[in-house]
């Protein structure tokens, strides 16, 4: 069915018009699953060798859960790691062969993956969950605000500049929190994340990123626990 | 605004002398609905409000979490109580405790007060019922409904140890002196460009995920009202100076501030909803907007609050 209406779609598109952003369109979806599969042929390796065949990563190596981030958001990454004002010198190489063409459909591609949480009833925060309420509430005794204020409720990301942490592995967020306290990493706008990184405490840091990694998990057992009531 | 309809009658009734005297007394006597209460105490805030882990376990504490709840989540009101997509806590950060960002600890003492806003003593209750019909453009809950007991259950609990009738250090916003030179809207919209929009969007209309608002609008039907404090320069300059942005507070020139506050309040918002009651909007801005702010004024060669666009505000309460 959606193959007859594909090529139903393209026997239209194509005479009408040939230079057709539509055309191009599709093409991208299978461009962006070739580029993350296979790599692009022009020395960007398949994407999928590090962040797995789904885009989920992985937490024992550090490597990000990529599926369902913004595809803004990615590409400005992506960009960040080509001009180096982003550094990884796993991602710099391969960020630079890509073309950005290649830059964007991957990352729709990626997006499209949307594994990201999505549930966003209202809870209130538990002050003895230091996690959660850091998440919820923040820490305004030290001028941090709540997480979920800029990155969403649940930590859902908002937008091309506020990324998802629900699902994110702990050790990548442990591993971007620290490198902002470092100074390592500094491509956030206006540096909203750099100022609240460094005066993060270490078991905040390592609090928050258990906090959103198990945070899905933790969603879908709450609301499997109300459906079985 | 009572004041101004027994002119008429008399004005009518021809004894020109009286009349003028009238007209000369009605002057002298002209409530001033601009006037703020008296901002807080210099200094560093001290106060310290209870923590939520002591919010004792039994029929008041209950009434503090619904109430804190409804602050934080103000939403839950939403085509009852609220028309726009405001939270309490958008404004008094840290769900009201926040100092400089008009925290409840600060204001729960204070009340009742004397307001020129409406011209007489105003109960806690009242002013909470104003920040319903401004800053939420809404239809105030009623006094001694759960919402509003709860709310004020949530502002007597956080005020736990404060004085009572005693300004505290870090009430209200920051003030902020005007600069010498005023304020520049069109260097605002630079600032905005670059300090704002990142989260409040260009077109100044917030941001929302999955139904929700994160980042709250600041112009247009989902903001504060024309009657809002936050509409006036001078309030949102000494709130922009102590909380924003978000987490890099007194990073802003205090010129900065007033910049922004001119360019996001020369935007319009939904009507005040005092022009109800007015002939014109020249009589609702002469009435009530005698200070720092862009009601009437031009902006772009269109006249500011020169609509009847009310936002989501149906004027009265459903039931």
């Amino acid at each position: 069915m959606t193959k007859t209406i594909k090529a139903a779609f393209f026997a239209l598109a194509v005479p009408v018009a040939l230079n057709a952003g539509l055309v191009i369109a599709a093409g991208d979806s299978s461009r962006g699953q070739t580029i993350a599969t296979q790599g692009n042929g022009a020395g960007a390796l398949a994407c999928s060798m590090c962040h797995g065949p789904d885009g989920k990563g992985n937490d024992a190596a550090g490597f990000p859960n990529i599926a369902g981030l913004n595809a803004q958001y990615m590409s400005k990454q992506l960009h960040d790691y080509a001009k180096g004002t982003r550094k990884n010198p796993i991602m710099q190489p391969f960020a630079s062969a890509l073309s950005d063409e290649d830059i964007q459909t991957v990352t729709t591609y990626y997006q499209n993956l949307g594994s990201q949480t999505t549930a966003v009833t209202h809870q209130t925060a538990d002050p003895d969950n230091q996690g959660e309420w850091l998440a919820m509430r923040g820490d305004w005794d030290n001028v941090i605000p709540a997480c979920n204020q800029c990155h969403g409720p649940n930590g859902m990301g908002v937008g091309k500049s506020f990324p998802a942490l629900a699902g994110q592995h702990s050790s990548y967020l442990k591993a971007q929190l620290n490198a902002w306290r470092r100074g390592t990493r500094d491509n956030d706008p206006n540096q909203l994340m750099k100022v609240i990184a460094e005066r993060l405490s270490d078991k905040q840091i390592s609090v928050i990123a258990d906090y959103y990694a198990k945070l899905p998990g933790q969603l879908a057992a709450r609301s499997n626990e109300k459906e079985s009531r | 605004m009572n004041l101004w309809k027994p002119a008429f009658p008399v004005a009518l009734s021809a004894f020109t002398l009286l009349v003028l005297s009238a007209h000369v007394q009605a002057a002298d006597t002209k409530v001033d609905y601009q006037k703020q209460l008296p901002a807080g105490p210099a200094g560093e805030a001290t106060f310290e409000p209870p923590l939520d882990r002591d919010i004792p376990d039994n029929q008041y504490g209950e009434m503090v979490r619904l109430g804190r709840d409804l602050f934080v989540n103000t939403q839950q009101l939403r085509g009852k109580n609220v028309f726009n997509d405001q939270n309490c806590v958008n404004c008094h950060l840290d769900a009201g405790r926040a100092a400089h960002s008009a925290p409840m600890w600060a204001a729960f003492g204070m009340y009742p007060a004397y307001r020129s806003k409406n011209d007489k003593v105003n109960t806690l209750t009242e002013r909470l019922q104003g920040c319903f019909t401004y800053s939420m453009n809404g239809i105030p809950p009623e006094a001694g409904s759960e919402t509003l007991v709860a709310m004020e259950t949530y502002i007597h609990w956080l005020s736990t140890g404060a004085p009572v009738n005693q300004a505290l250090p870090g009430r209200g916003y920051q003030k902020l002196e005007k600069p010498e030179g005023g304020y520049d809207r069109n260097r605002g919209a630079r600032l905005y460009t670059e300090q704002c929009a990142v989260c409040h969007g260009d077109d100044g209309n917030g941001q929302r995920v999955a139904g929700q608002v994160v980042f709250p609008p600041l112009w247009g039907d989902g903001a504060y009202n024309w009657g809002a404090g936050m509409h006036r320069v001078n309030t949102a300059a000494g709130f922009i100076k102590a909380s924003m942005p978000l987490g890099k507070p007194y990073t802003l020139s205090d010129q900065d501030a007033w910049d922004l506050a001119a360019f996001i309040n020369s935007h319009e918002r939904p009507q005040d909803p005092r022009r109800r009651s007015q002939d014109s909007l020249d009589s609702t801005a002469e009435t009530f907007h005698n200070h720092d702010g862009f009601y009437g004024k031009e902006v772009d060669g269109k006249r500011l609050g020169d609509h009847d666009n009310y936002g989501e505000n149906p004027g009265v309460a459903s039931q």
